[in-house]
């Protein structure tokens, strides 16, 4: 299997893993959603994660931070290992940033409040700084005169980029997207992968679901191709779109990469 | 062509249909044989029962009457009968001498709900000191033995301000715990799940006159000897106990409506459990649920009449008491009436502010 050798950066220099993922199983009752799943991602890398529907690959970015609970396996974030504890669970999600497929903003609350809560809640930041970091945060997605709106006012393609914002704002050392351009109109979806590709710039470590291709040729140090539940190929995007290793593989990206 | 009619222009207004009173009629009176019939049969009953309530509410009614001998001659109502119990009604058996002071009870308490209900006084500090004298002063006036003022037993307190107190206090301790039952029956962990289900179910499967009983005969055994809860104290968390595992239903219907996305999101930034639910679960959950609690907020105002079983007098009781005089006993109706309305007079107010709150709302959020 490929995964074995690909614990390094593109740049080939061995960097601190930020997250550490061994041989994790998982079932939903009796069905296998993963299995024995390996991955590590080393710090600043830039992975994204693609494959059929229902290959398990959202489960596992939600395995991630904890969002859903693995049986069998080892995750550790920043050497910080998942272990059912709560303490652990807190320092993970200190650490670890997310962004949905479907925003999940809160719609009572306006943009600026969406911003804040994480960092006067979890961090205890009194709110002027709170407010402070949340424009600066909102002025790098582009959108600070929405700041005194509320969610549903706003397009979608903003929703989202408010969502990325509100995970930065709690200052995290990794982002995982699941699948986040996969709810939007054509005409949004570049809005949001532009405020990701100037996101990655910055040296963020990036997991990113996704099946938009071209993101993945530019950004993606790593593509890791997933189907019923296992890692089937990894490797940089250029080896795996141009030369797929396995059968699974060939038919994926022939479908994907077509248009 | 055709199309470039009837699709408006960008920036177009909507063409404005000026309709007449005869359209309205014809299109939502007289549109078909059946409407006309239905149209007909409902003013004609509308009619009916208008003219009977004019003319023995109003125009052969007795308003003022010493003497019931007045109100015989007459064929309307006799509402001289309210004006002649309306201590009774309004105090129960609270003493005659001292009736300014559940007066002053009720007042500040409906100018302290009033300050509170308005959205501009939302500030939690402020309200909890609000209330904090008003409840003072409401006890300091209703209980007495301060300033000179003689002390009343809560056996004697009754009427409107009796109904107030227990309508009060049954929302005000039964709304957290109906939180937290809600909370409880959604919870991860068996123990609370089932310790929280088994009180529901129980005390809503029994009728409140049973939880009444218990409050009252059956509790004071398990007391300690010597120690004695007050029983309206007792009645009242009783009601209240019950008013909680009702809303505790309704507040569990609004919590699943809220969107699993939205406990992620919140798990995802680091959010512990209560946080989560204080912030950004339960604001959702209770306007979702909104009209429900309030209808069970307004059952509740009336559920307070149940304290009959333990010979207090709320406005209800009293009312049935004092009309076993003999005099006056002909004219319940009226009596009855004049209570009915101040029930009214309340629930609905409650529902009006109820469906501002819901307008607000739904500007607020979208």
């Amino acid at each position: 299997m490929l995964q074995q050798n690909v614990s390094t950066t593109a740049e080939g220099s061995r960097a601190k893993n930020a997250i550490e993922i061994g041989s994790i199983s998982k079932w939903y009752g009796t069905i296998q959603v993963l299995d024995d799943v390996s991955l590590d991602i080393a710090t600043g890398e830039r992975v994204v994660i693609c494959g059929p529907s229902g290959s398990g690959k959202s489960t596992l970015i939600r395995c991630i931070n904890g969002l859903e609970q693995h049986q069998e396996g080892r995750i550790a974030v920043n050497d910080t290992e998942l272990d059912g504890s709560n303490r652990a669970l807190e320092t993970i999600r200190g650490d670890v940033g997310m962004v949905f497929q479907s925003f999940n903003l809160f719609p009572h609350l306006t943009v600026l409040d969406n911003l804040t809560l994480a960092p006067m809640l979890v961090r205890k930041l009194p709110k002027r700084d709170a407010e402070e970091i949340a424009m600066q945060y909102l002025r790098r997605v582009h959108i600070p005169e929405q700041a005194h709106k509320y969610p549903l006012q706003l397009s979608g393609g903003q929703q989202q980029r408010v969502a990325i914002a509100r995970a930065l704002c709690t200052q995290p050392k990794i982002m995982l997207f699941d699948e986040p351009t996969s709810a939007l109109d054509p005409e949004m979806i570049k809005e949001v992968l532009d405020v990701m590709l100037e996101l990655a710039g910055t040296g963020m470590t990036m997991v990113v679901v996704t099946h938009e291709m071209g993101f993945a040729r530019t950004v993606a140090d790593r593509v890791v191709f997933m189907a019923d539940g296992r890692i089937v190929e990894t490797g940089r995007p250029d080896e795996i779109f141009g030369n797929p290793q396995t059968e699974r593989a060939r038919t994926f990206f022939r479908q994907v990469l077509k248009h | 062509m055709a199309d470039a009619q009837i699709l408006p222009a960008p920036g177009r207004r909507q063409p404005r249909v000026s309709r007449t009173a005869a359209w309205w009629l014809k299109d939502r009176i007289f549109s078909s044989p059946f409407h006309v019939a239905l149209s007909i049969v409902v003013l004609v009953g509308a009619a009916f029962i208008g003219q009977f309530l004019l003319r023995w509410g109003l125009l052969d009614a007795v308003f003022v009457a010493s003497d019931p001998a007045a109100c015989q001659a007459a064929k309307g109502a006799c509402w001289a009968v309210v004006y002649e119990k309306h201590r009774t009604i309004l105090f129960g058996l609270y003493p005659h001498s001292e009736h300014w002071r559940p007066t002053l009870a009720v007042c500040l308490y409906l100018v302290s709900l009033t300050i509170t209900l308005m959205p501009r006084f939302w500030n939690l500090r402020g309200l909890a000191l609000l209330w904090a004298c008003t409840v003072t002063a409401i006890g300091v006036l209703m209980y007495g033995g301060l300033f000179g003022l003689p002390e009343v037993a809560t056996s004697e307190w009754g009427g409107l301000a009796l109904t107030m107190i227990m309508f009060t206090g049954t929302v005000v301790m039964g709304f957290p715990v109906a939180v937290l039952l809600a909370l409880g029956r959604r919870s991860t962990l068996t123990l609370v799940r089932s310790v929280c289900v088994t009180i529901i179910e129980t005390l809503r499967g029994v009728p409140l006159i049973t939880i009444l009983f218990v409050a009252v005969n059956v509790l004071p055994l398990f007391l300690p000897a010597g120690s004695s809860v007050d029983k309206l104290l007792r009645v009242t968390i009783g009601i209240a106990i019950f008013f909680a595992c009702y809303q505790a239903e309704t507040i569990r219907g609004g919590l699943q409506a809220v969107p699993r996305g939205q406990y992620e999101a919140a798990q995802a930034l680091g959010l512990g459990y209560w946080q989560m639910t204080r912030v950004i679960i339960l604001p959702q959950a209770l306007k979702i649920a909104f009209p429900a609690i309030v209808n069970h907020i307004i059952a509740a105002l009336k559920n307070t009449s149940f304290v009959m079983i333990i010979g207090l007098f709320d406005i209800l009781n009293a009312t049935t008491s004092v009309m076993q005089d003999p005099v006056w006993r002909k004219y319940y109706v009226e009596a009855y009436v004049f209570v009915g309305l101040v029930y009214f007079v309340f629930g609905f107010a409650l529902s009006l502010y109820a469906r501002a709150m819901e307008a607000q709302m739904k500007k607020g959020h979208h």
